[in-house]
């Protein structure tokens, strides 16, 4: 059979994770994990809810701690400084080195900064690891007024998690409405409607021009490009995050935004892979971005990258797209491709449940009236129909008068399928 | 600290303060509270049940101005703000405090003399009440009975507030504050008054474990027609109609609809369902020990027929013991002092899901006679861990979301709240059509082509 490796992987969230529990499955080889930031594999989309308490740190991680042990994975607590191709060693904060025989890169992302005055202030931040949420938990206490600047998924889940103590929250989004780089109108306007709902200053096509602070170096305000100052104790910068790469520059890695990689993963150099957040495809499927940086895209890559290296080469194919989020009380779910303008071709319809917190748009072709895409809110659609009919071309027709079989909702709830019936048919 | 360790919270945040209404809320509940204490320790003379019950009164009143303020100033998302930085839900000194309380004052129910608690200010506060609706005087156990309806009741108007935007937790809630009331509570006062036997239509065995035993099968018997009839009531419902209904719906509709003990839990006890142990061992433990006693109740059951059809030859004085083992161990110890005493330190449900022999026997249909699973919505899962927190059996359910499997388990109750609390839409109860595909033990999470079609386990 084949022969031992030592597989290293730089990174315990979910796309180094995901690798390592599949390259156990399938082999016998010599696991390690490297985290700079955790002893143990904690699922990072949740930290909001450790700051709102609804759960502590220990209920986010996936496993039990006996779990590494068990599947021989070893953990490893260090920051890795560089990676030595030539040697096939990396180097280690602690003054060690590490052989590998295969290393995988799967250090995720960081939070953007764009270079205003005044973001390095005491009490200004991003919000992407556990030392942010640390950092957070320490800059908000006893502040009253906090700015959240952004417009995107971490934008508003800081928003809400800052509400969440009371605090008098002001979000500038740089756009004329919320997310609408991805949401079309109807949707975009649904969720700027919520998120006041919720008592949040929401500033629409607000710039942020410079971060004030006062004598002893601690946000006092912030001005807009406007001229307008908001008075605040707290900025969260959540402008969208970049590939977390620097250490790796003098590696001899291709790297562009992110480390660039081939189908199967592979980086220009042997025995050297990255995938997740960190990793941009050099070629990624039609209507598909060479970063995606969510959950799933890293649990999907972790998977093929086990493949391959377990001797199964296996190319990166996501699949129908899918994602989720979770706006204050509004959950969205989308399958297929719901682009923010519909293209020539495509057509849409767009159902209203009229209580602020439920609309479903099914998106389809002019022509061959194939289904394209769905986008849900307020409402649970089953991923597995969606999947299928997108994959297999139903059409608007087909997918409108057979909607039941996609009701993901609990038990008495309030049905939408028929609304939506009635609307198409007049 | 607690024993779970590790919190990143350097400092205690500070939740939103209460606003004036929620103060007059808790305002108006204290001096009922001081009101109940000084109506049942005041001089007989001075009309002390007025000072009770205008207390208990106002007390109920207080309170649910506090709930309904709480809770209308929050939506869905903000349900479970701030419980694991409070005292009382997280294992603080509240909790502990009041996990000491009701734990003693189980034992004291249960263990204290029948004088001591007949002659006491407290039973007598009871009186007018157990007389004037039914007509006899109260004792210890019309007093229990009537705290834990009304507990039942407030509570489960609390639940209805914070989970209104959920059907399933309403309807849901309204059945067990229905049963409560009506079957644990006032059917069998009636039947009482009426010098029939204390037959409660909602418990049934192996729960209420004597009940299947020769003597009081002889004394349903001897009770007439409406003995006999109880009689039949009670077998065709452990041995028929349990089936029946836990084939198509699975064991919720008795544990999360109909049981009393279940009732409690997903009433008073909600605000502590996020404290059941998840961890493995915990559910290696469970199994144990809720068929042992699922077995113990089973020999004992058979070994008192044999032994009431051999007359006492061969097993009279073994089968007693075991009776008074039995009732104080399971049916005192477990199912009250610790079932319920334990809420606020180890979760809610404890007996339900460690020592209740209905639960065990429920539960085997559950897992293998049933159309019920908790359905996973394909690949959507995001490991967050809320559904698992916040699952009173201490199931960790996102261990099988995770991997795009559906959930069947023995011990899950049906409560629902895994998935209200989802925050992607990724769990559902469903009665299947078919069994075969119900456990999806090769689940299909979405994307990831280039593998097939696998699932990531």
């Amino acid at each position: 059979m084949a022969t031992t490796k030592h597989i290293v992987i730089i990174g315990n969230g979910i796309a180094g994770i995901t690798a390592a529990r599949h390259i156990r499955k399938r082999s016998d080889h010599r696991i390690t994990v490297i985290s700079a930031e955790s002893d143990h594999f904690f699922s990072r989309t949740v930290l909001m809810y450790i700051y709102m308490g609804h759960m502590k740190y220990e209920h986010t991680k996936p496993y039990e701690d006996w779990f590494w042990e068990k599947n021989r994975i070893e953990l490893k607590r260090a920051y890795v400084q560089k990676v030595n191709p030539d040697s096939h060693s990396i180097e280690l904060d602690d003054g060690s080195s590490m052989n590998y025989d295969e290393l995988i890169i799967a250090t995720g992302s960081k939070p953007n900064k764009f270079g205003w005055k005044g973001q390095e202030l005491k009490g200004v931040q991003g919000l992407y690891g556990l030392q942010d949420l640390e950092l957070m938990e320490e800059s908000t206490k006893g502040i009253s007024k906090a700015v959240v600047v952004g417009g995107g998924l971490i934008g508003i889940e800081m928003a809400e998690m800052l509400r969440s103590r009371g605090f008098e929250v002001t979000m500038l989004v740089r756009e004329t409405s919320f997310w609408n780089t991805v949401l079309p109108k109807e949707e975009s306007e649904l969720i700027n409607r919520h998120i006041r709902s919720h008592k949040v200053d929401l500033r629409l096509a607000t710039e942020l021009d410079e971060i004030l602070g006062d004598e002893n170096g601690k946000v006092r305000a912030v001005r807009t490009r406007s001229g307008e100052e908001i008075p605040c104790q707290f900025v969260g910068l959540t402008v969208g995050v970049s590939p977390n790469v620097s250490f790796m520059k003098d590696a001899g890695i291709d790297i562009d935004k992110g480390i660039l990689v081939d189908g199967e993963l592979r980086t220009n150099v042997p025995n050297i892979y990255a995938l997740g957040d960190c990793a941009q495809l050099r070629n990624p499927k039609p209507n598909r971005k060479p970063i995606e940086a969510v959950w799933y895209a890293g649990k999907m890559m972790g998977e093929t990258v086990a493949a391959t290296i377990c001797g199964q080469p296996t190319d990166y194919d996501p699949g129908i797209w899918f994602n989720s989020a979770k706006f204050f009380d509004i959950e969205y779910q989308t399958y297929g491709t719901v682009l923010p303008e519909l293209k020539e071709n495509e057509d849409s319809i767009l159902w209203d449940g009229n209580d602020g917190k439920r609309c479903l748009r099914i998106v389809f072709d002019r022509n061959s009236k194939a289904v394209l895409g769905f986008n849900a809110f307020g409402i649970r659609l089953r991923h597995e129909v969606c999947d299928a009919w997108i994959r297999n071309g139903a059409t608007i027709s087909e997918v409108i008068s057979n909607l039941d079989k996609a009701n993901f909702d609990p038990e008495f709830f309030k049905k939408f399928e028929k609304e939506v019936q009635l609307q198409t048919t007049i | 600290m607690s024993k779970e360790g590790f919190s990143i919270s350097l400092v205690n945040p500070h939740a939103p303060g209460l606003d004036w209404i929620q103060k007059i809320g808790i305002a108006v509940a204290s001096l009922g509270l001081l009101s109940m204490v000084v109506g049942a320790t005041g001089p007989a003379n001075q009309d002390p049940s007025f000072y009770f019950w205008t207390g208990v009164f106002a007390s109920i009143v207080g309170f649910l101005i506090y709930i309904v303020r709480t809770f209308s100033g929050k939506t869905e998302s903000g349900n479970n703000h701030h419980i694991f930085n409070s005292s009382l839900m997280a294992r603080g000194v509240a909790g502990w405090a009041f996990g000491i309380f009701l734990t003693a004052f189980y034992i004291l129910l249960y263990w204290g003399s029948d004088s001591f608690w007949n002659n006491s200010g407290l039973v007598s506060m009871f009186h007018p009440v157990s007389e004037g609706l039914f007509g006899f005087y109260a004792d210890k156990w019309f007093l229990y009975g009537f705290v834990y309806t009304i507990s039942v009741l407030v509570m489960g108007v609390r639940a209805i507030i914070k989970y209104r935007h959920s059907n399933y937790q309403v309807i849901r809630t309204c059945s067990v504050m229905f049963f409560q009331l009506g079957f644990a509570f006032l059917i069998p006062m009636f039947l009482k008054a009426m010098s029939q036997p204390e037959y409660y239509f909602s418990y049934f065995w192996p729960l209420d474990y004597d009940l299947l035993w020769p003597n009081s099968v002889d004394g349903m018997m001897n009770a007439g027609t409406i003995g006999l009839w109880m009689l039949i009531v009670s077998a065709l419902l452990t041995f028929v109609v349990t089936p029946i209904l836990t084939y198509f719906f699975g064991k919720r509709w008795y544990c999360s609809w109909v049981c009393g003990c279940g009732g409690l839990a997903n009433t008073a006890g909600d605000p502590f369902r996020q404290l059941s142990d998840k961890s493995l061992k915990a559910w290696k433990v469970e199994r144990w020990m809720i068929h042992s006693v699922l077995l113990f109740i089973t020999l004992l059951t058979i070994l008192l027929w044999v032994n009431s059809y051999l007359e006492g030859g061969i097993f009279g004085s073994v089968s007693h013991e075991l009776t008074k083992a039995y009732a104080f161990l399971i049916g005192q110890a477990f199912a009250g002092v610790i079932g319920v005493g334990f809420y606020p330190l180890l979760g809610t449900r404890i007996w339900c899901r460690f020592g209740c022999p209905m639960a065990a026997y429920l539960g085997l249909l559950q897992k293998y006679f049933s159309r019920f699973r908790i359905t996973t919505n394909g690949g959507q899962c995001i490991s967050c861990g809320n559904c698992s927190t916040y699952c009173e059996m201490g199931i960790d359910v996102k261990s099988y979301a995770q991997r795009g499997e559906n959930i069947v388990r023995a011990s899950c109750v049906g409560c629902g709240i895994c998935s209200t609390v989802c925050p992607r839409g990724v769990l559902n109860l469903e009665n299947g059509p078919t069994h075969t595909d119900r456990e999806n033990n090769n689940p299909i999470t979405f994307g990831n082509e280039g593998v097939g079609l696998r699932g990531f386990n």
